[in-house]
C-alpha cells in the first residue's frame, strides 16, 4: 500500500474547479446558453461527495464567491447557495454514494435546484427575479450530465489519489 | 452567516465595490483565458486578409470618409450656429463629449440579465454610471468597474430604465428593459398620447446619467388599452446589442476626468462663453474656437472643448 496523505492530489481538485469556471463563462450561442449545466455546482457536489473531509462548506462558499465576482451578481449570493449545497452533500455523502446512478442523478437534480432556488430567492429580494421558466433548465441538464461527470471524475480521483481520512476507496 | 452579511453590505451600502474590484483582478486571468481564443482568431483574421481585400476595403473606407467629412462640414457650421444662438438666449452651452472605444470580451455572464464585460476599467477613468454607446445608439451603462475591465448593463436588462423623449413631438417617456434584446417597453404612456410606430426615441438627459439627444430606439408597437390607465408601447433599440463588438464610452462635460492636472467645472465652462474666456479656463482652453466633434473616434486625446 502506498503512503497517501490527505494532501495528495490537491492539484487535480484545483484544476477541476478551474476547468469548471472556464466552462461557466465560455461563450455559447444564444439558444445553448439556457442549457448550460452548472459546472461549478457539479464539481462542488462531486468533491463533497468523494472527499467530504477536504472539500466541504468552505470550498463551496469560496467557489460561490468566485461566481459572484465573475457574474457581477450580488457578492455572497452564489456563495450562500453553494455553501448550503456542499454542506448537505457532505452530510449525506455516505447515503448518496451508494445510490444507483439514476438515483444519484435525481439527488443531483434536487441539489442543483436547491442551489438555484436559493439564488432566485436572493434575486427576488433584491428585485430582479428572472421572468421565464427557462431559469430552471440548468438543474435538468446538470442532472442529465451527472453520470458522465461522475464516471470521469471518479477516474481522475483514482488516478491522482485524492483521498481524505473518511474515504474508503 | 457571512454570506448574508456580505449580500446586505453589497446591496445596501455599496461598501464592497472596492473589494469586488480587487477580487475581480484575481479572476481576471480566467476571463483572459476564456477570451483568448476568440481574440486570437479575430487577430488571425485581421492579419491573414489578402491584399486585394485590404485594397478594396481601403477604397471603400476612403469613399466613406469623404462623404462623412462633407457631412461633418455642415455639422460644424450648424453646431457653431447653434452655440451662437444659445449664447444669444443666454442658456447653458452644450459642450462636446469625450469618447473612448472599448471592446467586448467574449465572456458569458448570467443569461437572465443583459450584461457584458468590456476591456476598459478604472485604469482608463471608467466610472460607475458611465453611458456606453455603439455606432447606432445608446448601448447601456457601466455598473461595476475593476482596474482592467468593467461590466456594462445593456438598455434591455430587466433592471434598466432610461428617460427618453419622442423626437417628433418631445413627448417624454421612460424606456425600460424587458430582458429581450429586441424590445424596450415604454412605461406610463397615456392612452391618448401622440405616439405611433416608427417614432424615433432620443435620450432626454433628464436622468442625469445619459446626455441628451442620442438615439435610443424606434417605436414598433402601440396598443392603447381602454381598460388600463396606460397604453402598452414597445420599441426596438437602435444599438446593435447582439452584434456590436466595439462600444464607445462617453464622458460628458460634467464627468470629464481631469486632463493635464486641471478639472473643468461645468458651471465655469458654461459661463465662459459670456465672460472673458481667459479668466476662467487658462490652460485647457483650446486656442482656436474649438468645437469638439462627437463622431470621429480619434478625438479621445483632445482636451475638453471650451467654447470661445
Amino acid at each position: 500500500m502506498m503512503p497517501y496523505t490527505t494532501r495528495t492530489g490537491t492539484g487535480a481538485v484545483v484544476a477541476s474547479f478551474g476547468i469548471a469556471i472556464v466552462l461557466t463563462i465560455l461563450p455559447l450561442p444564444e439558444w445553448l446558453r439556457y442549457l448550460r449545466p452548472e459546472w461549478v455546482t457539479l464539481m462542488v457536489i462531486f468533491w463533497s461527495l468523494a472527499v467530504p473531509g477536504r472539500i466541504n462548506v468552505g470550498t463551496g462558499w469560496l467557489m460561490g464567491l468566485v461566481i459572484d465576482i465573475l457574474y457581477g451578481t450580488l457578492i455572497g449570493q452564489h456563495a450562500l447557495a453553494l455553501a448550503v449545497v456542499s454542506f448537505i452533500t457532505a452530510r449525506l455523502h455516505q447515503q448518496i454514494r451508494i445510490y444507483p446512478m439514476w438515483q444519484q442523478a435525481l439527488s443531483v437534480f434536487t441539489l442543483v435546484a436547491l442551489n438555484q432556488l436559493l439564488v432566485v430567492w436572493v434575486k427576488g429580494i433584491v428585485g430582479q427575479p428572472p421572468k421565464t421558466w427557462f431559469y430552471w433548465v440548468p438543474s435538468l441538464t446538470s442532472a442529465l450530465i451527472w453520470p458522465w461527470i461522475y464516471i470521469f471524475m471518479r477516474e481522475v480521483q483514482r488516478r491522482y489519489k485524492v483521498m481524505d481520512e473518511r474515504t474508503g476507496t | 452567516m457571512v454570506s448574508v452579511l456580505l449580500m446586505i453590505a453589497d446591496h445596501r451600502v455599496h461598501y464592497l465595490e472596492s473589494v469586488r474590484a480587487s477580487l475581480a483582478t484575481i479572476v481576471y486571468p480566467v476571463q483572459f483565458v476564456v477570451d483568448a481564443p476568440v481574440s486570437m482568431s479575430n487577430w488571425l483574421g485581421d492579419n491573414l486578409t489578402t491584399r486585394a481585400t485590404l485594397q478594396e476595403e481601403n477604397q471603400r473606407l476612403r469613399a466613406e470618409e469623404t462623404v462623412l467629412k462633407a457631412q461633418l462640414q455642415r455639422y460644424i457650421s450648424l453646431e457653431m450656429e447653434n452655440m451662437r444662438l444659445r449664447r444669444l438666449l443666454d442658456s447653458t452651452t452644450q459642450l462636446g463629449d469625450r469618447l473612448q472605444v472599448a471592446e467586448l470580451l467574449a465572456i458569458d455572464l448570467d443569461p437572465f440579465t443583459r450584461q457584458v464585460l468590456i476591456n476598459k476599467g478604472l485604469q482608463h477613468d471608467i466610472y460607475v454610471g458611465q453611458p456606453v454607446l455603439d455606432a447606432d445608439g445608446i448601448f447601456g451603462q457601466v455598473i461595476h468597474t475593476t482596474p482592467l475591465n468593467s461590466v456594462v448593463m445593456l438598455v434591455t436588462d430587466p433592471g434598466h430604465a432610461l428617460p427618453v423623449h419622442v423626437n417628433r413631438n418631445g413627448l417624454r417617456a421612460i424606456a425600460a428593459g424587458t430582458g429581450n434584446n429586441q424590445k424596450l417597453e415604454l412605461l406610463y404612456i397615456p392612452n391618448n398620447a401622440d405616439i405611433k410606430a416608427g417614432d424615433l426615441l432620443l435620450t432626454s438627459g433628464l436622468g442625469g446619467t445619459f446626455p441628451a439627444g442620442y438615439p435610443v430606439g424606434i417605436v414598433t408597437e402601440v396598443t392603447p388599452d381602454s381598460t388600463q390607465a396606460y397604453a402598452t408601447v414597445y420599441a426596438e433599440p437602435k444599438a446593435l446589442l447582439d452584434q456590436s463588438r466595439e462600444v464607445m464610452l462617453l464622458w460628458t462635460d460634467k464627468t470629464l476626468p481631469p486632463l493635464g492636472g486641471e478639472k473643468l467645472d461645468a458651471k465655469l465652462s458654461a459661463k465662459a462663453g459670456a465672460a472673458a474666456p481667459a479668466s476662467n479656463a487658462p490652460a485647457a482652453a483650446a486656442p482656436a474656437p474649438a468645437v469638439v466633434l462627437p463622431a470621429p473616434i480619434d478625438i479621445r486625446n483632445l482636451p475638453p472643448g471650451e467654447v470661445e
